[in-house]
């Protein structure tokens, strides 16, 4: 068993539509931590200290969150810079996070097809999700392809979202349960799409 | 019909209901109104209230009683044990001096040496039911003087068990009195010693471990009027106790109140009392205002004048000296004084109890009574005129205290003014190791401070040799945070002139101060009361059901239009009044209109960057368009 914390950030989740359902897909779970950064800081002024406890009794790092201009609501990089310490988090010392596991649970406005070499936003997400990446890397958490949903303009009813919030929910019960090959999902594009594939053999 | 019941009360309540709110009115407060309403329904105006006064004052003295058993609730036993000194002491000496001069006096006009000390004993007494009245409708009971009169009216009362003891010695007939002294009930003053015991015991006793019990039984019943009823019966029950042992029923229910102080019925009890209480008086006080023989009056009236101006001029001047030496400072010294100096109720017991003991002829004793009562009438003009005259003369000439010099004056800040606001203030800069010089006004809280290692300067932060004592021109910033509106706007003005260089944050009362110390060229002014009320707004947001976030948004949106409505505004405040209260409602509907959900300006102005919807829009005129995220760049 893994313990999962979810780092939310969505500055108007009144107004949400696919996050807000991801997250009401997982919210009953057991073993499961969802951790609503805009509601725990509203005028970002974070707990660095609790942060820090939160990550050090959890196994699974996930960052859900909008992708806005291609990276994180202002409040996930002001917590990137205050909880990731130098000497807790990495250098001397820094070794805090070792072994974890983290990857990013995004939603993206344009489709899938527009995050490609010639698409009109000429990168991958892969590639756009580097800083992240790296930031695992430096870190010495094992860093998994995101689990990202696209047009998620085109959401409106609960309907439409109904096989990604399953697929959401199993991945993150998987992950609790230890049972996703992670050399596999390390090695993706897009956790949403891939989820079969990257199971252990009991689910799949 | 002037004798039914019906019509007594109706003529009782009438006086009560015409006269106090004229009173009040008029600033002379509700005690005063109950008097004059009864002067003028008893035998001498209207004559409505005859003879039978008498009895409905014995009835209605029950009020103080019950008023004792509320005042004992307010106190608990830890601040009664604080009194002692008070209590004792000059309680103690009041009764003492006071009885002795005024026997004196009475000696030097002739009077016979036992009867000028019976009538020493009464008149030292002062008046609880119109004291304290006066005291708590002006607010004054929890301030030094005002406590120092309470626990002299607790002495008072207590010493009224010894001096029933000893009229009967000083009556004519010695023999029997000296050779038993017996009480009323016949017992041996021994055997009653025990009885008053017991009687105290039980009051304690039955207020610990029989009142609560009581109440939760009456509470699993959900009757209101048996929880009024039970509360009368422990006042009512006590008291007979009392009687029956010889203690002053006011003291017992006084001693019960304190008991159940820390209980949690407390409330409980004083809601249900308090009606009661405040009727009861007011017949009283009405009652004592119909007693007064104005027949008697006529035919003496400069014996009685003398007897009262000199009683109380004797009382007046025993008290401010025992106030003085007792460490009070002058306000509370005059007001001991002045609330003390009148002729309490008790006399008219005393006095027909030193009748009816031969200690003086009833000829001897109305004009007395009559000097009683006008006394009585004469406190609350008393106590209009020590509000009105003495108390600020006191207060502003006399200031005992000398100003402190301030030794060390390097601080970068100084703060006038470490009530609230002030502390807040100094406790932030302090925590980070910021030196401040602390100027206040308060001496209460100067030794309070001053008990908990902050260092306080007693002074007044409006005179000019105490800033540049308190080093204002070497400062960094000055800090004005007294509450006092006039007194801010002046040290400000002093500290903009004579200091121009140091910037100051200001505290203002409301929007009229806030442009005043504008217009003084104060950098910052903060409205006192502005960021809690800001805060409890976020709050309700957030209990409504509004996430964090968004609270603290609309908050914030909410103060930014509040504060430039704020700046537009004060151009308006000293030239045009009427433009003013216009602008003012025009800028509420607007800040109301702004933020209203429905009004698609606000997000498109503010939100945009989290909202899709305008690309949503996009979408349906150009399909093939699709935005990747919620703001991208053409």
């Amino acid at each position: 068993m893994s313990r999962v914390l979810v780092l939310f950030a969505h500055p108007v989740l009144e107004r949400s539509r696919v996050n807000r359902r991801l997250l009401d897909a997982i919210r009953d779970l057991d073993g499961v931590t969802i951790n609503d950064l805009y509601e725990e800081y509203p005028t970002l002024d974070i707990d660095v200290k609790r942060e820090q406890d939160l990550l050090l009794s959890h196994d699974v790092i996930v960052f859900q969150h909008p992708f806005y201009w291609y990276s994180v609501p202002a409040i996930l990089k002001e917590w990137q810079d205050l909880v990731l310490e130098h000497g807790w988090a990495y250098g001397a010392g820094g070794t805090h996070l070792r072994g974890k596991i983290t990857f990013n649970a995004i939603t993206t406005g344009g489709p899938e097809t527009a995050y490609k070499k010639g698409g009109y936003n000429r990168f991958t997400i892969r590639e756009l999700l580097a800083p992240w990446d790296q930031t695992a890397f430096l870190c010495g958490m094992r860093f998994l392809a995101p689990f990202a949903v696209h047009a998620a303009l085109k959401v409106i009813r609960d309907e439409d979202l109904a096989d990604c919030r399953a697929s959401y929910r199993q991945l993150i019960q998987a992950l609790r349960d230890d049972r996703v090959d992670l050399a596999r999902a390390a090695a993706g594009e897009n956790l949403a799409a891939e989820l079969a594939d990257v199971m252990g053999r009991e689910v799949a | 019909m002037t004798d039914s019941i019906l019509f007594q009360a109706f003529v009782y309540l009438a006086a009560a209901v015409l006269f106090v709110p004229i009173a009040k009115r008029l600033g002379l407060g509700a005690v005063l109104g109950y008097l004059v309403g009864g002067v003028v329904v008893g035998p001498w105006v209207l004559g409505f209230v005859g003879t039978e006064g008498h009895k409905v004052m014995h009835f209605a003295e029950f009020g103080v009683v019950m008023m004792l058993f509320v005042v004992g609730l307010e106190l608990r036993p830890a601040l009664l044990w604080q009194l002692r000194r008070p209590i004792v002491g000059l309680g103690g000496l009041q009764v003492a001096v006071s009885a002795a001069v005024i026997a004196g006096a009475a000696l030097l006009f002739g009077v016979e040496w036992r009867s000028a000390i019976a009538v020493g004993l009464t008149f030292a007494m002062s008046s609880t039911a119109i004291v304290l009245s006066s005291l708590a409708e002006r607010g004054l009971l929890k301030t030094s003087g005002g406590q120092s009169a309470f626990s002299v009216l607790l002495m008072q009362d207590i010493s009224v068990i010894p001096i029933l003891a000893v009229f009967p010695v000083l009556g004519i007939t010695v023999a029997r009195a000296v050779t038993d002294i017996t009480t009323e009930a016949g017992r041996p003053s021994w055997i009653s010693g025990l009885f008053v015991l017991g009687a105290v015991v039980a009051v304690v006793g039955i207020g610990r471990f029989v009142v609560r019990p009581v109440f939760q039984f009456l509470a699993g019943a959900r009757l209101r009027e048996s929880f009024t009823a039970a509360a009368l019966m422990i006042v009512i029950g006590i008291a007979l106790l009392m009687q029956q042992v010889g203690l002053s029923p006011a003291l017992g229910t006084f001693l019960a109140g304190v008991v159940l102080a820390d209980s949690e019925y407390r409330h409980e009890l004083e809601t249900d009392i308090e009606p009661f209480k405040g009727l009861l008086l007011g017949l009283f006080f009405i009652s004592v205002g119909a007693q007064i023989d104005f027949g008697l009056i006529g035919s003496e009236p400069l014996m009685i004048a003398g007897i009262v101006v000199g009683t109380m001029a004797l009382k007046l001047g025993v008290l401010y000296v025992l106030g003085r030496s007792f460490g009070l400072d002058r306000p509370a010294r005059w007001l001991l004084a002045f609330s003390l100096c009148q002729i309490g109720e008790f006399a008219f017991v005393l006095l027909s109890f030193g009748v009816q003991q031969s200690i003086f002829t009833a000829a001897f004793a109305s004009p007395l009574i009559a000097a009683v009562a006008i006394s009585m009438v004469l406190t609350p003009p008393a106590f209009i005129l020590l509000e009105r005259y003495v108390l600020p003369w006191a207060t502003d000439k006399g200031e005992e205290r000398p100003q402190d010099t301030i030794d060390h004056a390097d601080s970068p800040v100084v703060i006038a003014g470490y009530g609230r606001f002030g502390q807040m203030v100094g406790r932030i800069l302090r925590a980070n190791r910021i030196k401040v010089t602390i100027l206040d006004l308060d001496p209460e809280m100067v030794d309070i401070l001053g008990r908990l290692g902050v260092k306080v300067y007693y002074g007044d932060a409006s005179r000019i040799d105490l800033l540049h004592a308190a080093g204002v021109e070497r400062a960094k910033l000055f800090v004005l945070a007294v509450d006092d509106k006039a007194e801010a706007t002046k040290i400000a003005e002093n500290v903009r002139h004579h200091f121009p260089k140091v910037p100051i944050l200001a505290r203002a009362r409301d929007r009229g101060h806030y442009w005043e110390l504008r217009a003084l060229g104060v950098q910052g002014v903060h409205r006192e009361t502005f960021a809690s009320a800001y805060e409890t707004g976020i709050e309700a947001l957030k209990v409504l059901g509004y996430r964090a976030h968004t609270a603290h948004r609309l908050a914030r949106k909410w103060r930014d239009h509040e504060e430039k409505v704020l700046e537009e505004l004060g151009e308006l405040w000293d030239k045009d009044r009427e433009g003013y209260f216009r602008q003012v409602k025009a800028n509420l509907d607007e800040a109301e209109r702004l933020m209203r959900d429905e009004d698609p300006t606000v997000y498109d102005a503010r939100d945009a960057g989290w909202d899709n919807e305008s690309l949503r829009a996009d979408r349906k005129v150009d399909a093939a368009a699709v935005a990747p995220t919620t703001i991208e760049p053409s």
